[in-house]
């Protein structure tokens, strides 16, 4: 196997095959960091990192081939990284984001990447970070990240990306929805796709109204609405022009360091749970937990090795 | 290339090469792989031998899976083991499935099919071929 360094030197200097293995590698390096880390950062262009979220079948990989078509047309390299969750039971996965996404499948400029969740909670893989800091290293800006659909609780993907674009349908549900604290409350941008359905507009005014500025402790502004039609094309060059916008209020300071907690509290968490896994106490302290011998925080903190 | 004694899932790339009209077959086996532990990634139908071999690249698969049932298969598939070559991915198991005549089962063979698998074969007969021969370095 060639070195990880060698691929990385290569993927730099433009040899698509190369970056695709590195992908491989980082993706598997379980919970040992990557040998390469340091100079895969530093390698690093400052790409414009768009997390797209949102429930199943609202559209995103359909929004995403159309937003890729605007940006390859203003000659940039567009990374896609598309996340599907892999199965509990078996760690098998299908990922199936890619199947939307096949008009671009001739273009070496668009170099998509399907990846499992791989037991991770949250719409996002573990090594999602690490794909998306090749791509930035291989001259792919934007870079966009496609999580699971998951829905309320995938706010993490807010940590990981400068950007994030919630999709919505029409179809939303009720009020109350929407109030709901969780997905809405990260988003930095709102789209109601299939806008060519009824309803969108009335769903995307609602929105408008919910998200507005309640008082309260949270001063953020409320995220732009819009309308697309990944379907009718229409809506799409708006959505890139506030994207693109976008990029200079997630710069501000006070954003940059709040993703820089986001995305240390994501590794935290996975390095205690790969910590905990592997104390040889691990089996035992299960057992104890499900026969009540002995209390799940208590037994958490005992893996972790801290003082009960 | 694995770590701590844990076997990475196998990546596999299913697509449907050429001018089938469904896809059931292919969907079917994506799902009993997914059960069997793979990751499958699923690309659908009317494919060019081009998009293959480019989606296979960019996912690094380590097998790829032609679901082919137009009877195309001897224009088709040698072609992408050629784009794939070209490709740089060497060690990818490229299998085919559908209906294929016997005559042509050696011929696919012979331009580097590893193997094919016809109407009836079972999806674990498919897994188990692929844990045993995908990754030859691994």
């Amino acid at each position: 196997m060639t070195e990880p360094a060698a691929l990385l030197t290569a993927a730099i200097g433009g040899d698509r095959r190369a970056l695709s293995r590195l992908i491989t590698v980082l993706e598997n390096t379980d919970d040992r960091l990557p040998t390469i880390l340091a100079d895969l950062l530093t390698a690093g262009r400052g790409a414009h990192l768009v997390g797209v979220t949102g429930p199943p079948g609202g559209g995103k990989s359909t929004l995403i081939e159309t937003l890729t078509a605007e940006w390859r047309s203003a000659g940039r390299a567009v990374g896609v990284l598309a996340v599907d969750p892999s199965s509990p039971l078996t760690g098998g996965a299908i990922l199936g984001d890619r199947i939307r996404m096949m008009s671009h499948s001739a273009d070496t400029d668009v170099f998509i990447r399907s990846m499992a969740s791989r037991g991770v909670l949250g719409g996002l893989a573990a090594t999602t970070w690490l794909a998306a800091a090749a791509l930035d290293a291989a001259g792919f800006d934007p870079i966009v990240i496609e999580t699971v659909g998951a829905g309320q609780s995938e706010v993490e993907v807010a940590a990981l990306a400068d950007t994030t674009v919630v999709v919505e349908v029409p179809e939303r549900g009720d009020e109350v929805q929407a109030i709901k604290a969780g997905l809405l409350e990260v988003a930095d941008l709102v789209v109601v796709n299939k806008g060519d359905r009824p309803g969108a507009d009335r769903a995307a005014r609602q929105l408008r109204a919910l998200l507005s500025p309640a008082g309260g402790r949270i001063r953020r502004a409320a995220p732009p609405v819009l309308v697309t039609s990944a379907l009718e094309r229409t809506g799409i060059t708006e959505l890139v022009v506030a994207v693109d916008r976008h990029r200079a209020v997630a710069d501000q300071p006070e954003r940059v360091l709040k993703r820089a907690e986001g995305r240390i509290l994501r590794l935290v968490a996975d390095e205690a749970r790969a910590r905990a896994r592997a104390n040889p106490e691990w089996a035992t302290e299960a057992q104890a937990v499900a026969a009540s011998e002995t209390d799940p925080l208590s037994a958490a903190r005992r893996l972790l090795g801290l003082p009960s | 290339m694995t770590d701590s004694g844990r076997r990475t899932p196998i990546r596999v790339l299913l697509a449907k090469p050429g001018l089938d009209g469904h896809d059931r077959g292919a969907k079917v086996l994506a799902r009993g792989l997914r059960d069997e532990g793979f990751e499958v990634i699923y690309t659908g139908l009317r494919q060019t031998p081009e998009m293959v071999a480019s989606a296979a690249a960019q996912e690094d698969v380590d097998v790829i899976g032609l679901s082919i049932l137009s009877g195309a298969h001897m224009t088709l598939v040698p072609r992408i083991v050629e784009l794939v070559r070209e490709a740089g991915m060497n060690d990818v198991l490229i299998s085919v499935g559908g209906i294929i005549p016997d005559a042509d089962v050696a011929r696919l063979k012979a331009v580097g099919v590893a193997e094919i698998f016809g109407p009836g074969t079972s999806i674990g007969e498919v897994a188990r071929y692929f844990r045993e021969h995908a990754r030859p370095g691994d």
